[in-house]
This record gives C-alpha cells, sequence and structure tokens, in this order.
C-alpha cells in the first residue's frame, strides 16, 4: 500500500465517467477510471467500441463512441474489469481485478456508477425468462443475440419503445407490448406539454418516431394494463392481466430506471426520497458535491436525466475537481461551466413530463402481501409487513427480523420496495422510514484476495 | 430463449455449459453462455430451492450466480467468454473450502 495519492479517481466508465476522466486529465488532473465491464461503455453504450455502422441500436446509441474515444485518447489511467469493494471517507479505494485485490488513494472521488432498472415485482416475477427490458437490449449489444421465442415486453417507460424497435430492426419483433402507464399519467403529463412543445421538440420527436416505428411493425399493443402476473413451473410459460392472457418464453419486465444508489449509501451520504420520481437520489448541489467533501456524483446515479445529462454533469464535476484541487480558481471553473450549465438545461426540460407519462402504479412500490419482494432470501411482502407491526422501524430492523436485503445483491433490489412497504404499513413517509445501509465489501470479495492485500 | 440475430458476424468462443461444448458469440457473458444452451436456469436457490435465472444481466440482481472454471458464486453475467470457460450452474449455497 503506497502513501501516495491520485488527484481524481472516478468510479464507472458510463458516459458521465468518460467525459468527466477525459475532461479531469485535459484539465491537468492525474485521473484513474475504474469500471467493473471489460470495455468502456457503462449500461447505455455497453459494447459501444464494437459496434457497426448500422447497428440495429441507432444513432443515439452509436453517438457513445465519441466519448469512448476522448477516453482512449487521453492520459486516464483506466482499470476495466476492476470492482470497488470499499471506499473510506479519507479517500482510500479498495480495488479487486483479476490481478488481485489492491488499495489507491485519491484526493477526490466522483461516484459515477449510474442507474439500475426498478424492480417491477409482479406474482411470477423470479421465474427463469422473466427479465428486465434492459437485460435483452444487453443481449443484443454484447452479441448481437434476440429473442427466439415469443418474447413480450411489459411495463411503461422510453425503453420498453426503445427495446421494441431495436429488436423489429433486429429481425425479431416483440410478441405483443403490455403498457402499464396508468390512465391518469396522460392527463398530467399532457398539463406540461404546451410549454414543453417547443423548448423538448427534439426529444419528443424522437419519442413520437420510435412509437411510430413500432406500430407501422405491426406488433400487438395493449394500453392501461392492470393485474399483470408471470405463470409457469419452471420457466415462465404464459402472462396474464386482468384482460387478457398470452403465452411467452421470455416476458421483459421495465418500470423505469432509478438511481444506483449502493455505494452512495454505503458511504452514508445524505439521500432524499423524491416523489417525482419515486426513487432515493443522493443530496447534491449544483456541481454534484455531497454530504462528504472528498465524493461527488455524476450521472444518473444523481437522479435520472438520461446520457447526454450524464456527460455534462460528469464535465461539470471534473471542473468542480479541478477547482476543489486548486488547479483551476472559481471564476474560471464557473466561466467554462456555463455553456455545459445551458445544455444540461436543455436535456432536464423533458424530465418532469416523463416522470408524469410513465409513473409507475401504487403496487410497483407496494406490491400485494404474497408477493416476494427480497428475491435472494424469499422474504414476501406480508413478511414485511408482519416485522413493521413487529416494532422493526426500518429496513435494516426489518433485516434483523426477516433476513431481507442479507442475500447477495445486498438490498440492490428489493430496497425501494422494502423501505416503500414499511412506510405503507406503519403509515409514515417513505424519507422518514429511510433505507437500508450497505456495508462493504460493495460486492463479494473472497479471504484469499483479502489475504493477498497486505502483500502489496 | 435467445439465437443469433441475421445479418451478424459469426466470430464465436468455444466453452463448455454444464460439460457440453458449445460454441458462443465472442464478447458475451458466461450468463448468456447458459442461457443459449438452451437451460431454463443458472441456479437454485438455497433458501428452498427454487429454479433461477438471470433477470438484470447487469450485476445487480446476483440471479446468474454460477461455477465458472471451478469457482462458485460468481456473477456470471459479469464474466465474459473465453476459449474453453468450463460454465456449471448453482445448486443451493456454494461449498466452503475443506468441506
Amino acid at each position: 500500500m503506497t502513501d501516495e495519492k491520485i488527484d481524481f479517481a472516478v468510479i464507472g466508465a458510463g458516459p458521465a465517467g468518460m467525459a468527466a476522466a477525459a475532461f479531469a486529465v485535459e484539465l491537468g488532473l492525474e485521473t484513474m477510471l475504474i469500471d467493473e465491464q471489460d470495455a468502456p461503455g457503462g449500461q447505455i453504450y455497453r459494447g459501444v467500441e464494437r459496434a457497426e455502422d448500422d447497428s440495429p441500436l441507432g444513432d443515439d446509441y452509436l453517438a457513445g463512441r465519441s466519448l469512448v474515444d476522448r477516453l482512449r485518447a487521453g492520459a486516464v489511467d483506466y482499470r476495466s474489469a476492476t470492482t470497488v469493494w470499499h471506499i473510506d471517507p479519507d479517500g482510500t479505494l479498495s480495488l479487486l481485478s483479476a490481478a488481485g485485490a489492491e488499495t489507491i488513494r485519491a484526493r477526490r472521488i466522483l461516484v459515477a456508477t449510474g442507474a439500475i432498472e426498478r424492480p417491477v415485482p409482479i406474482p411470477g416475477w423470479t421465474l427463469p425468462g422473466v427479465m428486465t427490458a434492459g437485460a435483452a437490449q444487453i443481449m443484443l449489444k454484447t452479441g448481437d443475440l434476440v429473442p427466439s421465442g415469443r418474447a413480450v415486453l411489459a411495463g411503461q417507460g422510453p425503453l420498453i419503445w426503445l427495446v421494441a424497435a431495436q429488436l423489429i430492426r433486429a429481425g425479431a419483433p416483440p410478441a405483443a407490448i403490455l403498457e402499464t402507464a396508468p390512465h391518469p399519467n396522460y392527463h398530467s403529463a399532457a398539463r406540461l406539454l404546451p410549454r414543453l412543445l417547443w423548448p423538448a421538440r427534439r426529444v419528443l420527436w424522437k419519442g413520437w418516431s420510435l412509437i411510430r416505428e413500432v406500430r407501422r411493425a405491426g406488433v400487438p399493443i395493449r394500453r392501461e394494463v392492470t393485474g399483470l402476473r408471470a405463470l409457469g413451473r419452471d420457466r415462465v410459460s404464459r402472462v396474464v392481466w386482468d384482460s387478457g392472457e398470452t403465452d411467452t418464453d421470455l416476458l421483459l419486465l421495465h418500470e423505469g430506471v432509478i438511481p444506483n444508489t449502493q455505494i452512495s449509501l454505503a458511504l452514508a451520504l445524505e439521500h432524499r426520497w423524491d416523489d417525482a420520481q419515486l426513487c432515493w437520489r443522493p443530496v447534491t448541489d449544483t456541481w454534484g458535491a455531497t454530504s462528504l467533501q472528498t465524493v461527488s456524483i455524476a450521472g444518473d446515479g444523481g437522479g435520472i436525466a438520461g446520457a447526454e445529462a450524464a456527460a455534462l454533469t460528469g464535465s461539470l464535476a471534473a471542473l468542480d475537481a479541478a477547482a476543489f484541487l486548486d488547479r483551476i480558481d472559481p471564476a474560471e471553473r464557473d466561466r467554462r461551466a456555463a455553456p455545459l450549465r445551458a445544455a444540461l438545461d436543455r436535456e432536464l426540460a423533458i424530465r418532469p413530463f416523463l416522470d408524469r407519462l410513465y409513473r409507475p402504479a401504487p403496487q410497483i412500490l407496494v406490491p400485494d402481501d404474497g408477493i416476494v419482494v427480497c428475491r435472494c432470501e424469499e422474504v414476501s411482502v406480508a413478511q414485511i409487513r408482519r416485522a413493521a407491526r413487529l416494532g422493526a422501524q426500518g429496513p435494516n430492523q426489518a433485516k434483523a427480523f426477516t433476513r431481507c436485503g442479507m442475500g447477495p445483491c445486498q438490498g440492490r433490489i428489493c430496497g425501494p420496495v422494502v423501505s416503500a412497504v414499511m412506510a405503507d404499513t406503519l403509515g409514515r413517509p417513505i424519507q422518514e422510514i429511510g433505507t437500508y445501509r450497505p456495508r462493504a465489501p460493495y460486492k463479494p470479495i473472497t479471504l484469499g484476495a483479502l489475504a493477498g492485500l497486505g502483500k502489496a | 430463449m435467445f439465437r443469433k440475430r441475421p445479418d451478424a458476424s459469426l466470430s464465436t468462443v468455444p466453452v463448455t455449459v454444464e460439460g457440453i461444448d458449445i460454441r458462443v458469440p465472442e464478447g458475451v457473458s458466461a450468463a448468456a453462455a447458459i442461457l443459449l444452451a438452451g437451460l431454463a436456469g443458472t441456479r437454485e436457490t438455497p433458501v428452498s430451492g427454487a429454479p433461477r435465472a438471470p433477470y438484470c444481466l447487469m450485476g445487480v440482481c446476483f440471479e446468474c450466480l454460477a461455477e465458472i472454471d471451478g469457482r462458485p458464486n460468481r456473477q456470471s453475467c459479469m464474466v465474459t467468454v473465453a476459449p474453453g470457460m468450463a460454465i456449471r450452474r448453482q445448486h443451493g449455497k456454494r461449498a466452503v473450502a475443506g468441506e
């Protein structure tokens, strides 16, 4: 272990991390970029380095190449296939890669770990063959793989239409789309449209074109679907809803994406419940700085805003790091930030509309009693409610009562639902109920790898 | 559950899934290889023995835990296939060394 500190450690090689790391070296910071995947891109640009120009994934996806090129051209110390399993508030990062475990010390850390899919706890959601819409997209991105049977997309959000269009272009149209956006969503979103038509025209047009592309391909679409459940014995074979049913061997669920808060919660950063996006978000200032001076956040991990916004908040975080480390003065930081902020405002314009249009139905956060919440430990909603009535005040106590959150995923999947179910049972706001407090190691590490640390 | 899309490039990697030789596209994960081998699931849970398969394919859900090259409890969606990789499903919890 060394006492030497690098200037800037960026975690996550998605758009926010790539933009931050590349900009930081241009600003003169000694920068390391750490990412678990073999190649850069995060999830949204996953596999983009190997993509062909005529990829069914489309031009917005291929646009990620420029971020990758800028990263590769710069002097970033890029550590791929490397996991961060602990961060100390003093700036020490514990890393694990094929070469073993090591520690690095940084003066400033940027957590750019992006978003995860919101869990969709319908009956039967743990059956083999039930996956997220994003998972199907990952198969397409990493291996040009498409569903081979009857794939059904169920849920709501821009990704439903994007994945459907991508699958159609790849020669494997989905067998059906079951859209769950509840009727009131249309009214509440429509109220925002008049003032957004001009500022958000580009993204509104894109969304409209995607939906039209899917309709023209003749994919059966059902709207305002309620009561979704997946049926099957050892794998999914049928999907049923209140007004219909159909055979399926691949049910792709999606109810939007939420910030990946595993590291920000493990660092005990302040978080707040965002009622517009129905998710936990770390509390940050306009530069992404958090309640811990050494740590800042950029990209969807700070709040869902999309890939273009992520690159902008990543660049703002790099500027802030440079000022924090006295490489540029605050006036220069603000001056260079101005055009980035103007672009960011344009990207954020559409968010309130999307948040309203695709607001999940209440059962997505507070499912029926019989449904498994904690997939790892197989704990049901009823068991969580019982723990709350027996005196558990929040998720960490419910964990002690029921084992929910003690499995390998460390509460990544069940966290938001456990908080929401407890809030509903106890009649208290989710903000008061709080979240899990994840502990290191953030990802599993063997004793052998830990033992190897002292030898470095 | 999945197949190669038409017009895709054909560079493949030989691996074994549950002892059976198959070739899978270069760059996919071991979890994808299990699905391409036609297996419904990657594991059974240690709590009830329920069959499970990958849910997120991005390292969040841990449903893809499998034994890769003799080491169990690995997130197979986070491991890229390499020639000769031996992938096996996981039954319940992993054996601790010495058991």
